[in-house]
């Protein structure tokens, strides 16, 4: 399991996350909601050693080993426990082709034998990305892209892979079908922190919830109860006045 | 075609060459870190010292290639950890200027060590000499210059292209903070850019002093302009565009000299620079390379 305890960060001038308490059971789906600007982003590059704490402290617990701290560790360290960051923005590498973004995905794994089954599992799972894998990341469509940036990740192998807003700009299908792939790698035992603006669709799938409101947690709890709590109903599912 | 606008051409090829090797290294350092390298051409002047001191010991020609490619690195990588890695994260023009220090330091460094005596560079035997080649007269010296140019470019295509480390390269010269999230060391891919590129450079001062015969501490400032002037014109951060830039630069200068009456001869630098003047009215991105956005 993933666990912040009383985690604070800067950015520029202020802070940005106020003493954040989470945790991010093994093997869940955990959605983490809030508005623009809540800090969610933030909070995912803390977890991937992008941004540091100034207080407070990050554990990644994986199954059957010790925990591990991870707001001391390189991105790199971090990457090669296993906890594997899906950005905003999707952030291919858009000059290089869809094969060499994959590989990418793949950095720092050694067995080249199994990067390239993955990399056909990939094309399995989007058939898409196999019809353009020599075309450069840049030149796919929205959606594509963002097919990429999952597949991308999942090259990693992760054991942990946090999501920010994977199905922003997605037609409808296209979003069901990230999720359904999201619910797909929770069976099989891939622990998912996952933020989404889309809030009804994120609580509907996950495990449990946490929201988010100007750097500090507000809510948490299974996502079942989230999802009739009624300030969650207003501010966050468009439902009530 | 004449047999003395083929010699030209042949000679075109060697200067190109050279400068080709200078601009890539250049280009490799800017396409990674936005950095425009102005200590670049200085390495090449360590190069051409390595080699004199390096043949001043004797030994066998590839001993003296080891040395000479061994201290560029080493060059390169100091420089990058004293001068460029505190600096980073800092605006671009921060660097830009550390790298003119750098280049002054080296430079008078040189000064102190070597003085400004310029200083005869015993060309090898084994680079003595020529060879007809139909009727153009080759000296060994412009075919080494050429080939092992085109072998090391070979060399380095493969390692940007396949290798694990070019890809991280790529990577991270594509998106930095996508390159961190998958894992990309980036301080020592920073660090072996530094090296290549550099220990390129300083093989070009080691062929420079065999093919010119001399060396000096101020040697290095012309080509490095050169080669500046070779990655604008084939588009900054393209490699491609760099040998590109080289070998046009390369054939345009010896070919303005050569075609034209002898007066003309001193005005070739102000010819270059008028052409890249042109060239970048039309193609502001240079003949190879994308805009900035596209690349993000
Ligand atoms: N590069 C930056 N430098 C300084 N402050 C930043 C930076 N990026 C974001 N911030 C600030 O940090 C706060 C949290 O931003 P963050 O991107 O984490 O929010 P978010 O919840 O992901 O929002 P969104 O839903 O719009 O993606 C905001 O107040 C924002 O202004
Ligand atoms: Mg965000």
């Amino acid at each position: 399991m993933l666990r912040l305890a009383e985690l604070w960060v800067r950015r520029g001038a202020g802070a940005v996350l106020h003493g954040v308490s989470l945790e991010v059971p093994r093997g869940e789906l955990t959605a983490l909601v809030g508005a623009n600007g809540a800090g969610k982003t933030s909070l995912l590059l803390t977890i991937s050693g992008i941004l540091r704490p100034h207080r407070g402290e990050l554990w990644w617990n994986p199954e059957g080993e010790e925990p591990v701290r991870l707001d001391r560790l390189s991105p790199k360290r971090i990457v090669e426990l296993g906890v594997i960051h899906c950005p905003e923005g999707r952030q291919l590498f858009a000059s290089m082709t869809v094969y060499d973004n994959l590989l990418l995905g793949a950095h720092q794994r050694r067995d080249r034998r199994a990067v390239e089954r993955d990399v056909a599992r990939m094309f399995t799972l989007f058939p898409i990305l196999g019809e353009r894998r020599r075309q450069r990341a840049g030149s796919l469509s929205g959606g594509e892209q963002t097919m990429l940036a999952i597949a991308r990740a999942l090259m990693a192998r992760p054991r942990l892979l946090l999501l920010d807003e994977p199905s922003l700009g997605l037609a409808p299908q296209m979003a069901d079908r990230i999720f359904e792939t999201l619910l797909e790698l929770r069976a099989q035992g891939v622990t998912l922190l996952l933020v989404e603006q889309n809030a009804r669709a994120a609580l509907e799938i996950a495990d449990r919830g946490y929201v988010l409101e100007g750097g500090r947690v507000v809510r948490s709890g299974p996502a079942q109860q989230l999802r009739s709590d009624p300030m969650v109903q207003r501010a966050y599912l468009g439902i009530g006045a | 075609m004449s047999a003395y606008l083929l010699q030209q051409l042949l000679n075109g090829l060697m200067l190109g060459s050279l400068y080709a090797l200078v601009a890539i290294g250049f280009s490799l350092i800017y396409s990674i870190l936005r950095l425009i390298n102005f200590a670049h051409g200085d390495l090449l002047m360590v190069g051409a010292f390595a080699a004199l001191a390096a043949a001043a010991l004797g030994g066998p020609w590839w001993a003296v290639v080891a040395i000479v490619v061994a201290s560029g690195a080493l060059a390169g990588i100091a420089v990058e950890r004293v001068a460029i890695r505190p600096l980073r994260g800092m605006p671009q023009v921060t660097g830009f200027i550390a790298t003119l220090a750098v280049s002054v330091a080296i430079e008078n460094l040189a000064l102190i060590l070597f003085t400004g005596q310029p200083r005869t560079f015993p060309v090898p035997e084994l680079l003595r000499g020529q060879l007809e080649l139909g009727p153009v007269r080759a000296t060994r010296v412009d075919l080494v210059i050429i080939l092992s140019t085109w072998l090391l470019l070979l060399v380095l295509l493969v390692v940007v292209r396949w290798s694990r480390f070019g890809r991280a390269m790529r990577a991270l010269a594509d998106n930095l903070l996508a390159a961190r999230l998958v894992g990309v060391d980036v301080d020592r891919t920073i660090l072996f850019a530094f090296a290549l590129g550099s220990a390129f450079a300083a093989y070009a001062g080691l062929l420079w002093g065999a093919r010119f015969g001399q060396v000096d501490p101020l040697m290095g400032f012309a080509p490095g302009l050169k080669a500046f002037v070779a990655c604008v014109l084939g588009g900054v951060g393209s490699l491609a565009g760099a040998v590109l830039g080289g070998y046009l630069l390369g054939l345009a200068e010896v070919l303005f000299v050569g075609l034209l009456p002898p007066a003309y001869s001193g005005l070739r630098d102000a010819f270059v620079f008028a052409a890249l003047i042109l060239l970048l009215l039309f193609l502001p991105n240079g003949l190879l390379g994308r805009p900035e956005e596209e690349r993000a």
